[in-house]
């Protein structure tokens, strides 16, 4: 079985986010880059299928020399192969369209995305990859077992859950609960050595025309200052939520 | 050229969002000087959408679609877009609606925009903003392509009332055959869930353990809100990762978000960012979260959520 994991490369979490060129552009100084954690789910319960399932486990990022780094670093966590379509990530129509373009001359059985970045929260990438190739989709998913060739998943749906089954190749949009935070594979000294013999393949993009441009970023505007309530004085809370914030 | 609205039901009945997308549908209709087009699916009271302003109503009457999936929703829509020469599609930002706004995209080549927090700044060329970042930050965004899909944030606009006469429809289509069939559905249907809640009341590690939550379910239960958590608690198992808000779980963007015992990660604030009134009760008076908070209360959580739910019983 072969499985391929779309990796985005994306700020850490904790980055303040500045803007630079006249606010057009988001400032990459001084941010670190990690795996988009929904990627980083997938990408853990991929490498769990190469023992459970004997799949062979390929990661796959759209951008510049930069996103080595974290291709590197999912070789070392247990992927057997990665790929840097050659280009710079202009959005998320452009990436999923050379992601369509390379998995219509390779095929997998299973295309892992996470259901969104942490930058851009578009949520696009795994659907319009799998609305073009005409495979099965679920996003959210937070459980995924394959037996005999057929998928059996799970998606968070609002209160709930949902339980499908379906035939591959499929396409998923991973998050937390398809493996669990704690499950994440810290790479240790063996996979990282292990990781420089893997191959990391550059490959030409097709050089698909973006669809979503940004023209301007802005900030949240700032808050004004708390208004503090003692805490032997609730009465007053609940009045300025009733009467000044109306909102109970 | 009509705009189209997807109007999401469940149990044969349209959801609130559904008259959030028809308002803003209908004012994005206007602009363009367009009609508006709204499609539902196995709908009993569609005829509301009227009272927002529907042109034209489409209903999709059929027990093979009595199960959401992407693929085959997407299908009949992307008839419907066909049939009635659409230029914009209009979508909540549910969960189900976000599911279908990508994969549909996908099948009709268009262009997909999500978390879009107003009106279009301009028409040509079609400028919306939208939130990013998850919620740090803020970008207008220039679409291009003949078909958008735009995908609203939830409580992003006001339902506004505006009489239609649209008149309800069936259509024919074509259904799609699909191996996915969804086999189960289990849901806790007592329980108002993040996503349509006006309140929720969110609690973090100061709680000191699970066994601590029935408080903040009863909190929760007299405000008639939702519960949520930090991403520590979810961690810990104390409580199930749908409850978690924040960058990597979900967004909150409720009219109340009252934050107990959490002191305010940047990855949580940037998750509840777009909650309009935030109210932060912390023992903490260093918390970042008080910073981030338009009332706040600096106080044992364990003496005040107990007077506070007493206070709010009495005033009923």
């Amino acid at each position: 079985m072969n499985i391929l994991v779309c990796i985005s490369n994306v700020p850490d979490t904790t980055s303040k986010i500045n803007f630079t060129d006249s606010d057009s552009k988001f400032d990459k100084n001084g941010v670190q880059f990690i795996i988009n954690p929904n990627d980083e789910f997938g990408l853990t319960k991929a490498v769990w299928m190469k023992d459970s399932n004997k799949a062979s486990v390929t990661v796959l990022t759209v951008g510049d020399s930069s996103a080595d780094t974290i291709l590197r670093k999912c070789l070392a966590i247990g992927a057997d192969k990665a790929i840097r379509i050659d280009c710079e990530a202009k959005d998320a129509y452009s990436v999923a369209k050379e992601i369509v373009a390379h998995c219509e001359s390779i095929k997998y059985d299973i295309i892992i995305c996470g259901r969104e970045s942490i930058d851009y929260n578009g949520g696009l990438v795994p659907g319009l990859i799998a609305g073009c190739l005409d495979y099965n989709f679920i996003t959210n998913c937070v459980s995924l077992e394959i037996e005999s060739g057929k998928a059996k998943c799970a998606r968070e749906i609002s209160g709930g859950t949902e339980f499908s089954e379906c035939d591959l190749p499929l396409v998923i949009g991973a998050q937390k609960g398809l493996v669990e935070e704690s499950d994440l594979i810290i790479p240790n000294m063996r996979g990282i050595m292990m990781a420089r013999q893997k191959p990391l393949d550059v490959i030409k993009a097709q050089n698909i025309n973006s669809r979503a441009i940004d023209k301007k970023f802005f900030k949240p505007e700032e808050k004004g200052e708390v208004k503090l309530v003692k805490p032997d004085e609730l009465d007053k809370l609940i009045d300025l939520l009733e009467n000044e914030a109306k909102v109970i | 050229m009509s705009v189209l609205v997807y109007s999401e039901s469940e149990n044969g009945k349209l959801k609130k969002s559904s008259f959030e997308t028809a308002s803003y549908g209908k004012a994005l209709s206007q602009k363009l000087g367009s009609k508006l087009i709204c499609v539902s699916f196995n709908c009993s009271d569609i005829e509301l959408l009227n009272k927002y302003g529907a042109d034209k109503i489409v209903n999709v009457e059929s027990s093979n679609l009595k199960d959401f999936t992407a693929k085959t929703y997407s299908h009949v829509l992307s008839q419907v877009i066909e049939k009635e020469n659409i230029s914009v599609v209009i979508l909540s930002s549910s969960a189900d609606a976000k599911y279908l706004g990508a994969y549909l995209a996908g099948i009709t080549d268009s262009s997909y925009i999500s978390n879009v927090v107003a009106l279009p700044e301009s028409l040509n060329p079609f400028i919306v903003r939208r939130s990013c970042f998850t919620n740090k930050a803020f970008s207008t965004t220039e679409i291009n392509g003949n078909l958008k899909i735009i995908s609203i944030s939830s409580n992003s606009y006001e339902i506004n009332e505006n009489n239609g006469d649209g008149v309800i429809e069936n259509i024919d289509y074509n259904e799609v055959s699909s191996t996915f069939k969804v086999s189960n559905v289990e849901k806790q249907s007592a329980k108002v869930t993040i996503a349509d809640a006006d309140i929720v009341v969110s609690a973090g590690r100061g709680l000191k353990g699970p066994e601590h939550w029935h408080m903040i379910e009863e909190l929760a239960e007299v405000l008639g809100a939702a519960t949520a958590c930090s991403k520590p608690v979810s961690d810990m198992g104390w409580r199930p990762h749908s409850e978690h808000v924040g960058q990597t779980g979900k967004p909150v963007a409720s009219n109340l978000y009252i934050a107990i015992g959490i002191s305010g990660a940047i990855q949580h604030l940037a998750g509840i960012n777009s909650s309009k009134v935030k109210v932060v009760i912390n023992s903490d008076p260093e918390a970042p979260f008080f910073k981030a908070a338009d009332y706040g209360v600096i106080g044992d959580a364990f003496d005040i959520i107990p007077e506070l739910i007493n206070k709010l019983k009495a005033r009923k």
